[in-house]
C-alpha cells in the first residue's frame, strides 16, 4: 500500500472510490448523529412524529379548512401529511449538510478521511425521522379509511434516492460556501422557507393551471406529486415529471461533489 | 527504500485567512463595489498576504526510525504533520508514504459528551482509522488501561476530565499502524498517567517494524524516545542528526536567545502617557550580561520603567513562559502604587535550582486595576532564554537527565535513620 501526497489537483472521480473504503467510519458518523440527536430531551425520538404531525394540523386547519385549499379529491390531512414527510426529509437533510463541515471541525483539522462523508452522513441520519414519521401516515390513512395503493408502495425508494441525492447534493454545495461565508447559517432557513411555498406541499400543483409546468423545474414537485400519486392513488404517477426530478436531481449531486471536491483542499486550513 | 519520503515540500497559506476566521459574503460584495475593477486584478492582492509555513523539506525515514520533531514555536512542526496526515495538502513538493499512517495530533479526537465511554471508544477509534472488529478485540485492554471500566457505560460528561483524557490516549495508544505521527500529546494527565503513557509509548517504539514521527518540546521524553532528531526553523530543516547531537545544538545555539532589549526612544517605546518601558535585560549574578544559565545560577532580570504620571496607580507583572507556551508563573511586587515621576530600575530574581532545563521567554505588564483592567504595557514576548544542566554542557549532556516535570525546584529534603 502506497499513499503519495501531493498539491491537490482538480477533481477526480476515483477518489469517490475512496468513501467505499471508509464505508465503517460512514456508518459510525452516522450512528454517532443519530445517538446524540435527541439525547437529553425530554421526549426524544417522538420529536420525528410531533413535527410532521403539529404541522399537518396546522396547515389542515387554516388552509384544509378555511382557506378551502383543493387537494385533488384527497381528505387534506393525509394529502398534505404526504407532501410534510418527503419536504421534512428534504429541509432537514439539506440544512444537516450544510452544517456538517462547520459543525465537525473539531475533526475535520485534526484527522483525514474523504470529508464526502459529512454530507453524506448527516442526510442519512434524516432517514430515521423519516420512517417514523412515516408509521404516523399510515395510522392517518387507517383513519381516512385509504387503503395505500401496495404496487405504488414499489416506487418509495426511488423518491427517497431522488430526494437523497437533491438534497445531498445541495447540501455539498452549501457546505462548501459555509465553510468560508457562515451567511449561509442566516440564509439557509430563509432559502427553505421560500422553497416550501414553490413546491406543492401545501397546495396541488393543479391550482396553477396552465402555469404548473413552472414548478417541474423544482426536482421536489415530481417527487412528491409521484408520491401522492403512489400512495393515496387517484391520480396515475407522472413519469416525465419524475423523469425531470431524477435527471435534475443528478445534475445537483454532480455539481455538489465536484464543488465540494474543488474546494475541499482548503477546508482545514479555514474552518 | 525509506518508507516516507518527503520531497521538495513547501506549504503556502495566505494571511488573510490566518487573522480572520471567516469572510462574509457581504464583505466581498462590499469590496467589489470599492473597486470592481479589482476582481480581475486580485491576484496581486493576495500575494501580499503569502506565508509559507514551510520552505522545501526534505526527509526520508526508514522503516522502524523514531524520529523527533523540533523548534521553535511557528516552525512548522504541526503544518508538516498535517500535511503528512492528508489533513491539508501541499503547496509543492510531493510525500510518498509506503504504508498504514495514523496520526494522533490531539488527544480525544472526536470524544462527544454526551456518548457514553464505550460508545467514544468505537467513535474515537474508527475516526483515528481502527476497523471497528480490531475496536471490539482491544476494547478490555483499551478500558482497563485507562483505568474507567466502572464507568464505560455512563457518558463522558460525567467523567473527570482525567478520566476522559486516560480513555482518549488509550484508544490512541491502541492503534497499530506502520506508521505513527504524533504531536505532543504526552503531556496529558496526572502524574502517572503521564508516565504510563510514556512507558507504553516506549513500548511501542519498541515494535520492530514500526515508524514514528513525533513532536513534543519536552527534550526529556524527545530524547528518550526518538534516535534520529530533526529541527525545523522558519520552515526550513536546520539540524538533521542523531537525538543525542541535535538536541545539544539546537539548545546551544544561541541565535534564539534574547538576553536584553531596550528602547533609545522614549515616545516609540512600549507603553503609553503613564509609563513606559526603558530596557529590560537578564544578568549573572556579578552583573554581567547573560542569555543561559545554569540551573545552579541565580537569574536575574532588571527592568527600567519611567514614570510620567503619578496620580495612575501600576501594577507590574513579569511573566515566564516555558517552550509550550505556557505560563510559568507571574509575579509582581506591589499591586496598585502610585510613582513619583522619573525613571525606576526594578530587580527580579528568577533563583537557582528552580527551573527545569529548557528555553524560557520573559514578558512584563504594567496595568492598573480599577474596575476594569487598563494595560498601559503588554509586552509577552521580551527575551528569551535557556537553562542547561551541567557546569559543562557539552560535558554532561543535560537532557539526560531523569527529572520529570516542568519545573525542577530544589526542596528540602531530609533522612532520618529510624531505629526500633
Amino acid at each position: 500500500m502506497e499513499i503519495i501526497i501531493k498539491p491537490k489537483k482538480k477533481f477526480s472521480w476515483r477518489e469517490i472510490a475512496e468513501i467505499w473504503d471508509y464505508r465503517e467510519l460512514l456508518y459510525f458518523f452516522t450512528w454517532r448523529d443519530i445517538k446524540i440527536r435527541y439525547k437529553q430531551t425530554a421526549i426524544g425520538i417522538l420529536w420525528a412524529l410531533f413535527q410532521p404531525f403539529i404541522t399537518m394540523v396546522i396547515f389542515s386547519i387554516f388552509f384544509g379548512n378555511f382557506a378551502k385549499m383543493p387537494s385533488d379529491g384527497i381528505p387534506y390531512p393525509i394529502f398534505v401529511f404526504v407532501g410534510l414527510l418527503l419536504w421534512q426529509f428534504f429541509s432537514a437533510s439539506l440544512s444537516g449538510a450544510s452544517n456538517s463541515l462547520v459543525g465537525n471541525q473539531g475533526i475535520i483539522t485534526k484527522v483525514y478521511f474523504p470529508r464526502l462523508l459529512m454530507p453524506i452522513s448527516s442526510t442519512v441520519t434524516q432517514f430515521v425521522d423519516f420512517f417514523i414519521a412515516s408509521g404516523m401516515l399510515v395510522i392517518l390513512m387507517i383513519y381516512y379509511g385509504y387503503l395505500p395503493n401496495l404496487a405504488g408502495l414499489l416506487i418509495l425508494p426511488l423518491l427517497l434516492l431522488i430526494t437523497f441525492l437533491i438534497s445531498v447534493g445541495g447540501g455539498m454545495i452549501l457546505a462548501a460556501i459555509n465553510v468560508k461565508y457562515r451567511d449561509v447559517r442566516y440564509a439557509l432557513p430563509f432559502f427553505i422557507q421560500t422553497l416550501l411555498f414553490v413546491t406543492p406541499v401545501i397546495y396541488p400543483s393543479s391550482i396553477l393551471h396552465k402555469y404548473s409546468w413552472i414548478l417541474a423545474a423544482n426536482p421536489m414537485t415530481g417527487v412528491i406529486k409521484a408520491a401522492r400519486s403512489a400512495i393515496l392513488g387517484g391520480s396515475p404517477v407522472n413519469w416525465t415529471l419524475l423523469a425531470i426530478s431524477g435527471a435534475v436531481g443528478m445534475a445537483i449531486f454532480m455539481v455538489g461533489i465536484v464543488v465540494f471536491r474543488n474546494t475541499e483542499k482548503y477546508f482545514a486550513d479555514i474552518v | 527504500m525509506p518508507i516516507i519520503e518527503i520531497n521538495n515540500v513547501s506549504k503556502k497559506y495566505n494571511i488573510a485567512h490566518r487573522q480572520r476566521r471567516y469572510l462574509a459574503l457581504r464583505d466581498v460584495i462590499a469590496s467589489f463595489f470599492q473597486n470592481p475593477f479589482r476582481i480581475f486584478g486580485g491576484e496581486e492582492d493576495f500575494k501580499k498576504g503569502e506565508f509559507w509555513a514551510l520552505k522545501d523539506i526534505n526527509i526520508s525515514i526508514n522503516k522502524g526510525e523514531i524520529v523527533g520533531i523540533i523548534g521553535p514555536n511557528g516552525a512548522g512542526k504541526s503544518t508538516l504533520l498535517k500535511i503528512l496526515s492528508r489533513i491539508t495538502p501541499p503547496t509543492k513538493g510531493e510525500i510518498r508514504i509506503g504504508g498504514k499512517l495514523a496520526s494522533l495530533l490531539e488527544v480525544g479526537t472526536g470524544f462527544h459528551p454526551e456518548l457514553t465511554g464505550r460508545e467514544n471508544v468505537f467513535f474515537s477509534g474508527s475516526i483515528l482509522g481502527m476497523k471497528k472488529k480490531e475496536i471490539e478485540e482491544k476494547f478490555d485492554e483499551i478500558v482497563s488501561f485507562a483505568g474507567v471500566e466502572k464507568f464505560i457505560d455512563i457518558p463522558v460528561k460525567r467523567y473527570s476530565s482525567g478520566m476522559s483524557v486516560r480513555l482518549a490516549f488509550s484508544v490512541a495508544a491502541h492503534m497499530d499502524p506502520d506508521i505513527l505521527v504524533v504531536d505532543e500529546v504526552l503531556a496529558v494527565g496526572d502524574a502517572e498517567f503521564q508516565k504510563k503513557s510514556l512507558s507504553k509509548m516506549e513500548e511501542v517504539t519498541q515494535q520492530e517494524d514500526r515508524t514514528i514521527l513525533f513532536v513534543s518540546h519536552n527534550m526529556e521524553s524527545i530524547s528518550r524516545l526518538c534516535k534520529r532528531v530533526i529541527v525545523l526553523k522558519e520552515g526550513k530543516i536546520v539540524i538533521d542528526a542523531d537525538a543525542h547531537t541535535a538536541i545539544d545544538r539546537y539548545l546551544r545555539s544561541d541565535h534564539r536567545t534574547v538576553g536584553s532589549r531596550n528602547w533609545d526612544n522614549p515616545l516609540t517605546a512600549p507603553g503609553d502617557e503613564s509609563v513606559r518601558l526603558l530596557s529590560i535585560g537578564l544578568e549573572g549574578v556579578e552583573g554581567e550580561q547573560k542569555d543561559s544559565f545554569e540551573l545552579q545560577d541565580d537569574i536575574i532580570i532588571k527592568v527600567k520603567i519611567s514614570v510620567t504620571d503619578e496620580t495612575t496607580p501600576l501594577t507590574p507583572f513579569l511573566y515566564l513562559y516555558n517552550e509550550s507556551g505556557e505560563v510559568l508563573f507571574s509575579t509582581t511586587d506591589e499591586l496598585n502604587r502610585k510613582y513619583l515621576k522619573g525613571e525606576y530600575e526594578k530587580k527580579i530574581v528568577v533563583p537557582k535550582n528552580l527551573l527545569i532545563a529548557g528555553i524560557y521567554r520573559v514578558g512584563f505588564f504594567v496595568w492598573t486595576k480599577t474596575v476594569a483592567k487598563i494595560r498601559h504595557i503588554k509586552e509577552d514576548n521580551l527575551l528569551t532564554f535557556k537553562v542547561y544542566e551541567g557546569p559543562v554542557p557539552s560535558v554532561t549532556p543535560f537532557y539526560t537527565s531523569s527529572y520529570n516535570g516542568i519545573i525542577r525546584p530544589k526542596l528540602a529534603w531530609t533522612t532520618k535513620a529510624i531505629h526500633d
